[in-house]
């Protein structure tokens, strides 16, 4: 799940005065009584890839098809590059999209395929040759330009899709799925080819997919997406250490989930009493909640410590004495189910830091352990 | 499970055991027998007469029943004479009646095939770009004329050209004109006949394959600059040709022989290669040379059939 982007990048959101290259305004899509993106507002900026990240039928894919032009919002407005494009049909959008299917013409070689678009543009024949030529060259397809489509692996065939869709050099790039078809060390390999081109190129992606891994791979900000609503705009890092609610804690990466009531709300902590935990959380942030408002805490299975031994630390809150009930070796990791006295099953993950052997004396199956955590680690969220 | 014991026990019982195994001994299986009872009925139902009709064509007119020379004579002391008379096929040649018969066959049924392809594809295109619910209801409407005769049907235009008839009639009425359009007996008459017999053959291959055309290439195009109209003639068209070359295949080659609307609809000079072969057959009751007329066809029509197919089967290789 690393970010592969570099530190040092730019965060125009972060300036107030930057121009965004795409302006999504109150954009509504309804198809019938359906209503497939309601009132979302977005501003992505020159150079981002912004990933939009949901389950399917959350409208993520209708919005990208709004900003490829292939269907018109009901309400709302899209500006891209400063320009309105309410009306503006799709062959005269200055973007270009990649298809989750790869919608290459069955009946074209690959570098008539990639040569279309420049086509259309009645583009001297000889700039047309070189610019394929060198698109072909940076997706490694130099050797298949004479093949047709069903004559290519599914690799093959995405990264021809890529080269058709980066030849005319469009400012904005739309991605529906890019990955999707991908196995996935093929698609790790992609996830980082896809990020250096952007970057020698300097287009803004715009990406749909259902994968989180994938999003946190290319995105530079994520927008997370629900029944047709944004819910959630913000870094890969954002999104997972600080979601605003229980839906984006339990879409993005997996999460232990306890009802409580605030007892402590001060501006710096807050303390939480979950009846399910059997204890106290001590956390190091404030809320902003009333008093009596049902709050949920989200704590990451990574960020659980399991052990024999009660953990040393102050106070009697952020710990809970629990069961094993089930150990997931996945090499890495391995993942504890545990059960809390309550009855309530935590999911807790640790890196398997030594390798595994009888030597080890390891924690197993019906063993007592103490659960703890940092008051860090913990995001109170109340809705 | 009530089957499956049942084959076994079929399996288990002798005459059975004895007959399949006699059956293997030859080679037949049961997958043989599936694949060999269709050829099994073309050779008897389509290879046999087609040899009867090759044999007549080469045989010599004679007054009698059947109406032509057999082609093996016995002769005394053990002689057997084979009389082989390509005289039918020479008369073909010699006669400009056949030469004009089989070129003006050709042009109707080409006509035709061109002009059902102008007003099928259009069909073909709305229909399976409409949504489901409509385009069930319009290719019924598309096939809803079988369910009456072809005779009726064609019958019913005689009703509906003819200078009393439904159009003369109502044009009349309305004074746009004074005096009958001449319809019936012209070549127009025969190819609005084809056209409107045929359309159906044209338009279900060509919406088979339009239909199942994936639409996002359409939307990958216009994606790419290419506007709508470019991308119907660059996209569409090139992915509809084996449709089409379906679609004229049977028009074409059952227009060619078509005898019923020429004679109906088509006047005394719109001569055409089935009504010949009819005349030949029934008025001059000279079956040989009737024979050597439907051969010659046959050659003429299957030599671009194969072409056609050959191209067509590399190409559906090409594709999948």
């Amino acid at each position: 799940m690393a970010n592969v982007r570099p530190e040092h990048k730019l965060e125009p959101w972060k300036d107030p005065s930057a121009e965004p290259y795409i302006r999504i305004e109150k954009v509504t899509k309804k198809f019938g009584d359906f209503v497939a993106v309601d009132d979302v507002s977005l501003k992505i900026y020159q150079g981002e890839i912004f990933c939009l990240l949901g389950a399917s039928g959350c409208g993520k894919t209708t919005l990208l098809r709004l900003l490829a032009g292939f269907d018109e919002p009901t309400a709302g407005k899209i500006w891209i590059d400063g320009a309105d494009m309410a009306g503006i049909p799709p062959y005269r959008r200055p973007v270009n999209m990649m298809f989750q299917s790869y919608a290459l013409f069955p009946h074209m070689s690959v570098e008539q395929n990639v040569s279309f678009g420049l086509r259309q543009d009645k583009l001297p024949r000889g700039e047309i040759k070189d610019r394929v030529d060198a698109i072909l060259e940076l997706v490694k397809m130099t050797q298949f330009a004479g093949r047709k489509p069903h004559q290519l692996s599914g690799g093959q065939r995405q990264r021809v899709a890529l080269a058709r869709s980066l030849v005319k050099q469009p400012k904005l790039l739309l991605l529906d799925e890019p990955l999707g078809a991908l196995d996935k060390k093929l698609r790790e390999h992609t996830q980082f080819e896809l990020v250096n081109i952007q970057e020698k190129l300097g287009v803004t992606f715009v990406v749909v997919t259902h994968d989180q891994e994938e999003a946190m791979t290319l995105a530079s900000r994520i927008g997370v997406m629900n029944h047709g609503e944004i819910v959630q705009v913000g870094t890969p890092g954002d999104i997972y250490e600080y979601p605003i609610s229980r839906f984006v804690a339990d879409f993005v990466g997996s999460v232990n989930l306890f009802e409580g009531a605030l007892i402590e709300d001060e501006p710096d902590y807050v303390r939480v009493s979950a009846k399910e935990l059997g204890g106290h959380f001590f956390v190091n942030h404030g809320v902003s909640a009333p008093p009596d408002a049902t709050v949920w805490v989200a704590l990451r299975p990574e960020k659980i410590v399991i052990s024999r031994d009660p953990p040393v630390m102050e106070g009697e809150d952020n710990r809970v004495q629990a069961v094993v009930k089930e150990i997931a070796y996945l090499g890495d990791v391995s993942v504890y189910l545990v059960r809390l006295p309550s009855g309530r099953m935590v999911r807790v993950t640790r890196p398997n830091m030594r390798r595994q052997s009888a030597a080890v004396d390891r924690i197993t199956w019906d063993e007592e352990v103490w659960l703890s955590w940092d008051a860090s680690s913990p995001v109170v969220v109340t809705q | 499970m009530l089957l499956a014991e049942l084959m076994a026990w079929i399996r288990a019982f002798g005459p059975y055991r004895w007959a399949s195994h006699r059956l293997l001994n030859w080679g037949i299986t049961g997958r043989t027998a599936v694949i060999g009872l269709p050829y099994l009925w073309l050779i008897l139902f389509f290879l046999i007469p087609f040899i009867i009709v090759l044999k007549i064509s080469v045989s010599d007119i004679r007054l009698g029943m059947p109406p032509y020379e057999p082609m093996v004579h016995w002769i005394e002391h053990q002689v057997v004479a084979l009389q082989i008379n390509f005289g039918n096929y020479a008369f073909l040649f010699k006669d400009a009646l056949y030469r004009n018969a089989y070129m003006n066959s050709i042009l109707v049924a080409a006509g035709s095939t061109v002009l059902c392809l102008l007003v099928g594809y259009p069909m073909a295109y709305g229909i399976a770009r409409t949504s489901p619910s409509w385009r069930n209801l319009l290719l019924m409407m598309v096939m809803l004329p079988f369910w009456t005769s072809f005779l009726l049907r064609v019958y019913a235009w005689i009703g509906i050209l003819k200078n009393n008839g439904l159009i003369n009639n109502v044009l009349m009425a309305m004074g746009v004109i004074d005096e009958p359009i001449v319809m019936l007996q012209t070549d127009f008459a025969v190819y609005v006949g084809i056209v409107y017999s045929y359309l159906p053959f044209m338009v279900l291959p060509l919406y088979a394959t339009l239909e199942k055309m994936d639409l996002t290439l359409l939307e990958a195009a216009a994606d790419l600059g290419c506007h709508p109209t470019k991308a119907f003639m660059t996209i569409t068209l090139p992915l509809s040709v084996p449709g089409i070359v379906a679609g004229s295949m049977l028009v074409f080659i059952p227009a060619v022989g078509e005898f019923v609307i020429p004679a109906l609809l088509g006047g005394p000079d719109s001569l055409m290669i089935g009504r010949v072969l009819w005349e030949e057959f029934f008025h001059n009751r000279d079956w040989p040379v009737a024979s050597a007329v439907a051969i010659a066809m046959l050659i003429l029509l299957v030599g671009p059939i194969m072409i056609l197919q050959y191209n067509q089967g590399r190409q559906a290789g090409a594709h999948r």
